[in-house]
């Protein structure tokens, strides 16, 4: 962002940029900043919270006041907290089916209930529709049970597909939740307490294990996963 | 997964030094035409999405708000955008500020970029330079710039 803002601003355009990473807007030094203690992703700090935004807003627009380059901090910080989210999971329909395509079959109502109240900004669509996620999901149990992943149908690159896949479960997430959860509450609800997000991981150890390009597996979850 | 983790592991990657810091007085506030600049890879869903390590940069129109992400790092929270595109790109916040006379008036573009670059060089020659350019042709004073 801070190195968009110096090509802006040689360009005659007055730039704010908003940062997350102090050290990041420290070392990049943008010639306004304000560095947000936010949590990545939400650069403007809280969603649905339009009050909140306007003082974000209202203390960048502050900074084109100043007659130099200048970097503050946002008074408010906002953590990811430590909320675990409560989404009652589908009990078991069909014993016949892997567990994690039981789940998201019976999460299908709340991803579309999610979808039809907040759009679909971020939930499916990468590479996998909504319709495509029982798929997606059972070629991840190739993966998970040997078979190397460029045999076992994967319908695009496994980043985009992991992407989709718990994009899905998040919708469903929101679909089911009476608020908005908290940063990475949704992301730790799909990973620690879903089928999906476990089939998920064990696909990616499997191709780590298999000795599969670094690239191509780390990006299917979160780094420190 | 906790926030602070993720942002120790970006903190120290390696960035563009500016020898010297351009800086442009803009106009009143009340008289300034704003537009939005994001990290987020958002596009419209009848745009391309965005490549790994894509260095250009999609219009986005400020009326037609069905922006999706095409962000490809798994390290940030989507649900806030996925909830409240303002969380990334706050055209209704925008928006409410011209209706009261804040700010001159909102851009009818926007633009969006990808995030988790390492290399910045093409768009600091190229596709940054593209963009103000166009920005500036659309009569844009000020920049909001916003992370993802």
């Amino acid at each position: 962002m801070s190195t968009l803002a110096h090509v802006f601003e040689a360009h005659g355009i007055a730039t704010v940029t908003l940062g997350s990473i102090r050290k990041q807007i420290e070392s990049t030094a943008p010639p306004r900043g304000l560095w947000c203690d936010f949590p990545l992703g939400r650069p403007l700090g809280k969603p649905g919270d339009p009050v909140f935004q306007h003082r974000v807003l209202d203390h960048a627009f502050r900074l084109l006041q100043a007659e130099g380059p200048v970097l503050e901090t946002f008074e408010e910080t906002v953590t990811d907290g430590a909320e675990l989210l409560a989404c009652p999971l589908p009990p078991r329909s069909n014993a016949e089916l892997h567990p994690a395509v039981d789940e998201a079959r019976g999460l299908r109502p709340a991803y579309d209930r999610g979808v039809q109240q907040f759009g679909n900004h971020a939930a499916t669509g990468r590479v996998v529709g909504a319709d495509g996620v029982e798929d997606a999901l059972l070629s991840l149990i190739r993966v998970a049970s040997g078979t190397p992943w460029k045999e076992a149908g994967i319908p695009g690159v496994p980043a985009r597909v992991a992407q989709d896949i718990r994009g899905y479960y998040e919708m469903a997430a929101l679909g089911l939740s009476d608020h908005i959860p908290t940063a990475w509450s949704g992301t730790r609800w799909f990973f620690d307490s879903t089928e999906g997000g476990k089939l998920l991981l064990e696909a990616r150890s499997a191709m780590r294990e298999a000795g599969e390009k670094q690239p191509i597996w780390f990006y299917m979850a979160p780094g420190d996963r | 997964m906790a926030d602070r983790q993720v942002k120790e592991m970006a903190e120290n990657v390696e960035a563009p030094v500016f020898e010297t810091a351009a800086f442009t007085t803009p106009p009143d506030l009340s008289d300034a035409t704003v537009a939005v600049v994001t990290s987020a890879s958002l596009h419209h869903a009848d745009q391309d999405d965005f490549a790994p390590s894509d260095t250009g940069f999609r219009v986005l129109d400020g009326k037609k708000r069905d922006y999706q992400t095409g962000h490809w790092s798994p390290n940030f929270d989507s649900v806030g955008f996925a909830s409240d595109i303002n969380t990334v790109i706050p055209l209704d916040r925008l928006d409410e500020l011209a209706a009261q006379g804040t700010i001159g008036k909102v851009s009818d573009s926007h633009l969006s970029y990808a995030g988790n670059q390492f290399d910045l060089t093409a768009i600091r020659m190229d596709s940054g330079p593209a963009g103000a350019t166009l920005l500036k042709k659309q009569g844009v004073d000020v920049v909001i710039l916003t992370p993802v």
